[in-house]
């Protein structure tokens, strides 16, 4: 009996896959030894690359240990690629699995160097992948153990060492095998994925006589799709949240768009909207055989009865969701937001940013205290002539200019929050809102109370403007 | 009067000029926010700023960048109707506590970061499309084309959605602010020296009620104009400036009575 995996605690103690049972037991007395399950580590990948639909339309399980993840057009929607990379390492290693990720153009070169190359997560920069492998050892391109060694024995250690070989004498030597992955790796041939689908998703498809090649004939089979998808989905309650629409070509090859909408919806017309507005993003190539449509996560959508008003008019409450998805779905996640108050005295923490849909925000702000339109974020020194302790400002200099004040309020003390950091305990700023001679007002404060140096460096800020 | 042309062929052709023109015809009411202020209400065709159509507000001198008073001018007009507000940013220092102050509170309103100023304008566009929204407000740098606010009018008429595009120009006096453009009604707000908070002790510190020059700069279908203004209320009402609209009367000339 062998050792046929080890996690990095056994890794650490020494113990390595395909030694002997008996050697690592030796090793390590009391060494905690389960049975290798291979048909059950398959099915978990399986699941794990169906989870990992949260991500991306398309992804596949890479057994032994491996998984792929098409994210192409789907980055935004995680706020960029390092992001997601971020995101899903911090997921996987919540539910107790370390795991290594990288992006890159092609499936090759992310393989090689999420395997090979020493940072857990990596972004290989487009068109980079070449030169990203090319320090990576022979092994990284996929090949059989066999292939490898006899490549050593030759000198070929590194990557980079072979794709600067002549392919010819390559070829005869070792077979297509070497010279396709140093292709697939380097974006030269086309390498699809092949997409894992959960069994419980919501799927529609349709293949096409004729391949499809222009934007009006993928609208009208959108319209197909989403009326059969909507139909199940409204028999089961729910609503999508992100959608899938993936373009099966004709040269094998699979595109995808993934949308997202920021409550449950399963309006044809509204989703047709968001899907058709993407459309520009896919090449069709030689024409598209094959359209999918799928909805990897649905939530319960309640009935809505419309109120009918009996005086005829249409109320203003109009559902904000279907223009909110429009806007997020184009800028990307966190541009559209409602402000919400925070039970803060400071100012730059008294919103927080919630989102649009869903729980309506509160408004605790006092009304009686005067707040500014403009808040300068970080506050913004100024030179300022004003008596100590508690005068307001009698003059200051912003950006060059100068501003005699005329007129002024305050102070209205502001102390630190001593329950979040312990420099904050005895910090306080005193506001001032002045005038100046033209009008304009502003919103000063000054480090410290005047008296106790404890309290502030005296030093003045502009926070903001009215 | 042609001979054969009646009062019903007369009818028809004023509400085909008025087509024409973009005024609502003589079935259809014009629909405004009222100032409340009968001498700026009666400046405006519309009596009040109308909906359904692009205003330009902006703050004038060196507050262009910063736009405060302008800000405050379309978050108090729009407090007044009913309905959820857009507001399209460019750069996210807005403090939203100011707008629930003038009466917008956080409940009404969704903010979207456009970042660019190309990408306000089109988010603008596309909140004007949504019919529903109480209005759309557009923090806007760049300059503005004629037919880049032409696109504006046309999907606030359509929608009925009222479009105020707040242009915060980066320079102090931007050449673009004079271009000509499309909007119904363009404004500029200036700051002036506010009054003192209490009228009869003028020696008493303290800040009163910010006072604007409100300018109307250019009207479709009316005469510029300026007016003096103390600023937003929490109900979204300014008024005119106290000390001119409530000027003390004239003395009267003394007459008794032997």
């Amino acid at each position: 009996m062998a050792v046929a995996a080890a996690d990095q605690a056994a890794l650490a103690l020494g113990i390595r896959p395909a030694m002997a049972l008996a050697h690592a037991r030796a090793m390590v007395p009391g060494l905690a030894v389960v049975d290798a399950d291979p048909a059950g580590d398959a099915a978990a990948l399986a699941r794990l690359a169906a989870w990992c639909l949260r991500y991306a339309p398309l992804t596949a399980a890479d057994p032994p240990d491996g998984m792929w993840l098409d994210i192409t057009g789907c980055a935004h929607l995680h706020g960029g690629e390092a992001p997601l990379l971020a995101d899903l390492l911090e997921r996987l290693a919540g539910g107790g699995m370390h795991a290594r990720a990288t992006v890159a153009d092609t499936p090759g070169a992310a393989h090689a160097v999420a395997r090979f190359a020493p940072a857990a997560a990596a972004v290989v920069a487009p068109g980079a992948q070449a030169a990203a492998i090319a320090t990576l050892p022979a092994g990284a391109l996929r090949l059989s153990p066999e292939t490898v060694a006899a490549l050593r024995r030759l000198g070929f250690d590194r990557v980079g060492q072979l794709a600067d070989t002549a392919r010819g004498p390559l070829v005869r030597r070792f077979g297509r095998l070497v010279a396709l992955r140093l292709d697939q790796a380097s974006g030269r041939v086309f390498e699809p994925i092949e997409p894992a689908v959960p069994d419980a998703m919501v799927t529609h498809r349709l293949s096409f006589v004729e391949p499809l090649l222009t934007a009006a004939a993928f609208g009208q089979v959108i319209d197909e799709l989403l009326k059969a998808v909507c139909t199940e989905l409204e028999a089961a309650g729910q609503g999508a949240r992100p959608l899938d629409l993936l373009f099966e070509r004709v040269d094998g090859s699979v595109q995808a768009i993934q949308i997202g909408t920021a409550a449950p919806s399963r309006q044809a017309g509204h989703l047709a909207r968001l899907l058709r507005e993407r459309l520009e993003e896919i090449d069709p190539g030689l024409g598209v055989e094959a359209m999918q449509l799928r909805v990897p996560l649905a939530e319960a959508q309640l009935f809505h009865q419309s109120v009918a008003a009996l005086d005829g008019e249409a109320g203003p409450a109009t559902d904000i969701a279907a223009l909110v998805d429009r806007i997020e779905n184009r800028r990307g996640p966190g541009s559209v937001w409602r402000a919400s108050a925070v039970e803060s005295d400071v100012p730059e923490r008294s919103v927080a940013s919630v989102p649009a849909i869903g729980r309506r925000p509160v408004s605790s702000w006092p009304p009686a205290l005067p707040r500014p339109v403009r808040l300068l974020d970080p506050p913004q020194p100024v030179d300022v002539l004003a008596l100590l302790p508690d005068h307001p400002p009698a003059a200051f200099i912003w950006r060059g200019k100068r501003h005699r004040v005329r007129r002024a309020d305050g102070p209205e003390r502001i102390h630190g929050e001593w329950w979040r950091r312990r420099a904050e305990a005895a910090a306080l700023r005193d506001y001032f809102a002045v005038e100046d001679e033209d009008g304009s007002r502003f919103w000063l404060f000054r480090r410290g109370d005047g008296t106790d140096p404890a309290t502030g460096d005296l030093r003045w800020f502009l926070h903001g403007l009215f | 009067m042609q001979p054969g042309m009646d009062i019903a062929g007369l009818a028809a052709l004023r509400s085909e000029v008025a087509r024409l023109e973009r005024r609502p015809g003589p079935g259809r009411q014009a629909q405004s926010i009222p100032f409340a202020i009968p001498a700026i209400d009666q400046a405006l065709p519309a009596g009040g700023i109308a909906t359904g159509a692009l205003h330009e507000v902006a703050s004038s001198g060196a507050q262009v960048e910063h736009g405060t008073a302008a800000t405050l001018l379309a978050a108090g007009l729009l407090a007044r109707v009913p309905g959820e507000v857009l507001w399209v940013l460019e750069q996210r220092d807005i403090h939203p506590p100011a707008l629930a102050a003038a009466g917008l509170t956080p409940d009404r309103v969704v903010y979207v970061h456009a970042r660019k100023p190309r990408s306000v304008l089109l988010v603008v566009e596309e909140g004007l499309r949504h019919r529903g929204l109480a209005g759309v407000v557009g923090e806007f740098s760049g300059a503005l084309s004629l037919t880049a606010s032409r696109r504006l009018q046309l999907a606030a008429e359509q929608s009925g959605v009222t479009a105020f595009l707040l242009r915060r120009s980066r320079c102090f006096d931007d050449k673009a602010l004079l271009a000509p453009n499309a909007a119904v009604t363009r404004w500029r707000v200036a700051t002036v020296p506010s009054a003192p908070p209490l009228p009869h002790a003028p020696d008493t510190p303290g800040l009163g009620c910010p006072r604007w020059r409100l300018e109307l700069i250019r009207c479709r279908g009316g005469e510029a104009h300026a007016w003096m203004v103390e600023a937003f209320d929490a109900t979204g009402h300014c008024r005119l400036a106290a000390d001119m609209a409530d000027r003390p009367a004239a003395p009267q000339p003394r007459r008794a009575v032997a």
